[in-house]
C-alpha cells in the first residue's frame, strides 16, 4: 500500500535542500565542501523533476533524473580534478585564495 | 621635334629618380654624370623645341595632352603642356641657365658627402619649375608652385646638421605659404564664378563677363599677387629671401635668383588678362615693386655678408619687375627677368668662387684685392656687376632696366613718382653693387685664397657673362638702333605697353639721365671707399648713420616687427593656452570613461563566491519580477 504524498510536500523539501545548497555555495571557503552543496542542488533539483513526474504519472522526471546523475558524475570527476589542481598551486582549499583576477 | 615637348620635364625628374633611389651607391663622377646630364639634355631639348617653334607655321601655341589628371564631376584638369612665346623664354631660361649651374655644381660641391643628394633635389627642382611655366591649368602650375617650394625649403636647409640653417628653411617655407594659402584661396573663387582653370579659357571668361574694375577681377587678381608676392619676395613677404641664403651657392644662383622666386612675375604675366580687369591691383603691383625695390636697395647697401648683398638686389631686381608689371609692361618684366637671371645667377656663382676659395669666408670687409688672384672670377663678376648696375651701351642689364624705368613714366598707368622711384632704385644698385666689387676685388689682399676655381666653374662663369652682355642686344630702346626682336616675339601671348606720353626727344632725355645716375653711382662709390674713407667712417659713426646703418641691416626691422606682431603673440596665446580649452571636452569623455571604470572595477573581484552571489542574486531577481509582474 503506498501512501501518497502530496506534491506540495516534495518540492517544499526540494528547495528547502536546493536553499540549503546555494547558502553552502556562499558561505563555504572550502572548495570540497562548496562541491559538495553544489551535489546537494542538483539532487535538489532532481528531486524536484522526480516529484513532479510522479504527481502527473509520467516518466518523463525520472528520466530527467538520470540525465542530471549522469552529468553530476561528470561534473564531480571534473571538479575533482580540478580542487586537485587547486591544492597544488596554492596549497589550500580555501577559494578565496584564487582572487588573481581582481579587477 | 615641337611633340617632344614633354620630354623636357620628365628629364630632370628621371635625374631625381635615379639619383634619389640609387644616388648613394654611385661614384661622385657619375652621380655628376646623371645631375648636370640630365638638365643638359633637357636644355638641349628645349633648344629644339623652341628652334621649332620659332621656325614653324604652327599658331602661336602648342598644346599637347598627356592625361587626364582627375575627374569629378565635369571638373577635368588635364597634365596638359601648354608652349606659347611666354614659356619659350621661361623653359630656356631655366633649362640653360640650369644646366650652366649644375655644371658649376658638379665642381663646387665636389667635397660635401651630400653630393648625390643635393643633385637630386637640384634636379627635382628644375622638373617642378618646367611644370610650372608649362601648365595649361592652374592646377598643374599649383603642382609646380608647390614642388618648387619644396625643393626651395629642402635646398635652403641642406646643410641641415646647422640648426640655423633648418631655422631660415623652415621660415622661408613658412613665409611663402602664406601667399601660397592666398592663391589658392584665389584659385577656389576663379574656378567658383567661372568654372574652369585652364588659364586660356579663363582669361577669355574674365573678359567676357566681368566689366573692369568689378569686385571679382579685383579680389583674384589680389589673392593671385598674394601669392606672386610670397614667392618673389616683395613687400611684406620679403623676409625669407635674405635668410634663405644658408643654402648653398648654386641653389640661391638657381633657385633665388635666377627661376623660383620670379615664379610670381610669370603668374603674373601670365594671368594678365585679370591684372587689366583690376586697374587698382594693376597699380597696387606697381607701387608694392617701386617701395620693395627702394628698401631692399637701401638693405643692401649695409650688407656685410657678400651673398646677403646679393639677396637684397634680387628683391630689389624683382622689385623692378613688378613695377613693370603694375605699369603694363608685361615683355618689359619677362625681358628683365631674363637678363637678371643670367646676370644673378653669374653673381652668385662668383660669390660662390669666391667664398670657396677664401674657406667659407662670407664677410666682404675681410676679403680685398683678389683681383690678382681670381682673374677669371673678377671679370666675370665685374660684367655681373655691370649688367646689374645698368652700366649703358655694353650690358644687358641696362637695356632691359631701361626700358622699365621709361616705362614707368610713359605708360598710361605710369607717373613720375613712380619712375622717380626706379631711378632712385638705380642709382642705390649701382652704389651697392660696386661696394661690393670694391670691398671684394680692389684694394689691398686681406687673405690667401686656399682654392682655386678649375675648369667647371670658369666655363659656367664665362657663359653666363657672355649671356649677361649679349642678352640685351635683343632688344634695343628707340634712339639706340629700335630692335624689338623679344617683345616682338612676346607679342603674342603678351599685349605691349599702352605709350601715353613722351616720344622722341624726352626719351632720349630720360635715357641719358639714367645713365648718368648708374655711372654717377659708381662714381660715387669710388669717391667713398678710395678717395674718402674717412668721410665714409664718421657718416658710418655719426648718431643718424649708426641708426640708419642698424636699421637697415636688419632690413627695415621688418623681421623684428613679424616678431612682435605675429609669432609673440601667438607664443603667448599658446603658452596661455597650453591645456587647450578645447580638449577640455574630449578629457571630460576620457574622465567619464575613467570613472565608470573605476566604479565597475570593483565588482570584479576575483572571488568565486562573489560571483556565485552575483549569479544567485539574479536569478532571485528575475524569478521575483516572473512571480510579481
Amino acid at each position: 500500500m503506498m501512501i501518497s504524498l502530496p506534491m506540495t510536500h516534495g518540492l517544499i523539501l526540494a528547495g528547502i535542500l536546493f536553499a540549503l545548497g546555494l547558502v553552502g555555495v556562499l558561505v563555504r571557503r572550502n572548495i570540497i565542501f562548496m562541491l559538495l552543496s553544489i551535489e546537494i542542488m542538483l539532487n535538489a533539483s532532481g528531486l524536484a523533476f522526480i516529484t513532479a513526474g510522479a504527481q502527473r504519472g509520467d516518466p518523463d522526471g525520472q528520466i530527467m533524473f538520470l540525465f542530471i546523475l549522469t552529468m553530476a558524475a561528470a561534473e564531480v570527476s571534473v571538479g575533482l580534478a580540478l580542487i586537485l589542481q587547486f591544492y597544488h598551486r596554492f596549497k589550500t582549499l580555501d577559494a578565496d585564495a584564487a582572487d588573481r583576477m581582481r579587477g | 621635334m615641337i611633340q617632344w615637348l614633354w620630354i623636357i620635364p620628365v628629364l630632370p625628374f628621371t635625374g631625381f629618380l635615379l639619383l634619389a633611389l640609387s644616388g648613394a651607391r654611385l661614384p661622385r663622377r657619375l652621380v655628376a654624370v646623371v645631375g648636370a646630364g640630365s638638365v643638359g639634355l633637357s636644355a638641349m631639348a628645349a633648344l629644339m623645341v623652341a628652334l621649332d617653334f620659332l621656325t614653324g607655321t604652327s599658331p602661336h601655341a602648342y598644346k599637347q595632352t598627356l592625361w587626364v589628371w582627375w575627374r569629378v564631376d565635369g571638373f577635368q584638369p588635364a597634365v596638359t603642356l601648354y608652349l606659347d612665346s611666354l614659356s619659350v623664354v621661361m623653359i630656356l631660361v631655366i633649362t640653360v641657365v640650369g644646366f650652366l649651374i649644375h655644371l658649376y655644381s658638379t665642381e663646387f660641391m665636389i667635397g660635401d658627402s651630400g653630393y648625390s643628394r643635393f643633385f637630386a633635389y637640384m634636379n627635382l627642382f628644375v622638373g617642378f619649375m618646367l611644370i610650372l611655366v608649362l601648365a595649361d591649368n592652374l592646377v598643374f602650375l599649383y603642382l609646380g608652385w608647390e614642388g618648387v617650394g619644396l625643393c626651395s625649403y629642402l635646398l635652403i636647409g641642406f646643410w641641415y646638421k646647422e640648426p640655423r640653417n633648418g631655422y631660415a628653411a623652415r621660415k622661408a617655407f613658412v613665409v611663402t605659404r602664406i601667399g601660397d594659402t592666398a592663391m589658392a584661396v584665389g584659385l577656389f573663387l576663379l574656378f567658383n564664378q567661372l568654372g574652369t582653370l585652364h588659364i586660356q579659357d579663363l582669361m577669355m571668361r574674365a573678359q567676357q563677363t566681368w566689366p573692369s574694375g568689378s569686385i571679382y577681377p579685383v579680389a583674384a587678381a589680389l589673392l593671385l599677387l598674394g601669392g606672386a608676392a610670397g614667392k618673389s619676395a616683395q613687400l611684406p613677404l620679403q623676409t625669407w629671401l635674405p635668410d634663405a641664403m644658408a643654402g648653398p651657392s648654386p641653389v640661391s644662383a638657381l633657385i633665388h635668383a635666377a627661376t623660383m622666386v620670379t615664379a610670381g612675375v610669370y603668374l603674373i604675366a601670365r594671368t594678365h588678362v585679370l591684372f587689366t580687369l583690376a586697374p587698382k591691383v594693376m597699380a597696387l603691383v606697381a607701387i608694392l615693386g617701386a617701395v620693395t625695390l627702394l628698401l631692399a636697395g637701401f638693405s643692401g647697401l649695409v650688407q656685410r655678408d657678400i651673398k646677403r648683398v646679393l639677396a637684397y638686389s634680387t628683391i630689389s631686381q624683382i622689385g623692378y619687375m613688378f613695377l613693370a608689371l603694375g605699369v603694363g609692361a608685361w615683355a618689359a618684366a619677362i625681358f628683365h627677368f631674363m637678363v637678371h637671371a643670367f646676370f644673378k645667377a653669374l653673381l652668385f656663382l662668383g660669390a660662390g668662387a669666391v667664398i670657396q676659395a677664401l674657406d667659407e669666408e662670407h664677410d666682404m670687409f675681410k676679403m680685398g684685392g683678389l683681383r690678382q688672384q681670381m682673374p677669371v672670377t673678377f671679370w666675370t663678376f665685374l660684367i655681373g656687376s655691370s649688367s646689374l648696375s645698368a652700366i649703358p651701351l655694353i650690358t644687358a642689364g641696362f637695356y632691359s632696366k631701361d626700358q622699365i624705368i621709361w616705362l614707368a613714366y610713359s605708360s598710361v598707368f605710369g607717373s613720375g613718382w613712380l619712375w622717380a622711384a626706379a631711378l632712385a632704385g638705380a642709382l642705390l644698385t649701382s652704389l651697392y653693387t660696386f661696394r661690393l666689387v670694391f670691398r671684394v676685388f680692389f684694394g689691398s689682399p686681406r687673405s690667401q685664397i686656399k682654392h682655386h676655381p678649375g675648369p667647371a666653374i670658369k666655363i659656367s662663369l664665362v657663359v653666363l657673362a657672355i649671356f649677361s652682355i649679349a642678352g640685351g642686344f635683343i632688344e634695343l630702346p628707340k634712339s639706340l638702333g629700335n630692335l624689338h626682336l623679344f617683345s616682338d616675339f612676346l607679342q603674342s601671348t603678351l599685349p605691349s605697353p599702352l605709350v601715353a606720353k613722351g616720344r622722341g626727344a624726352l626719351e632720349t632725355m630720360f635715357e641719358i639721365i639714367s645713365m648718368a645716375v648708374s655711372l654717377g653711382g659708381v662714381f660715387l662709390v669710388y669717391l667713398f671707399i678710395f678717395r674718402m674713407p674717412r668721410l665714409t667712417q664718421r657718416l658710418a659713426q655719426s648718431s643718424m648713420g649708426a641708426f640708419l646703418y642698424k636699421f637697415w641691416f636688419g632690413g627695415w626691422g621688418f623681421d623684428t616687427f613679424y616678431d612682435h606682431l605675429i609669432t609673440r603673440p601667438y607664443v603667448w596665446v599658446a603658452r596661455v593656452n597650453r591645456h587647450d580649452f578645447i580638449d577640455g571636452l574630449f578629457t571630460a569623455v576620457a574622465w567619464i570613461n575613467r570613472t565608470g571604470y573605476r566604479t565597475i572595477r570593483r565588482t570584479q573581484t576575483g572571488r568565486l563566491r562573489g560571483y556565485a552571489m552575483g549569479i544567485a542574486a539574479g536569478a532571485i531577481l528575475i524569478i521575483g519580477m516572473a512571480v510579481l509582474l
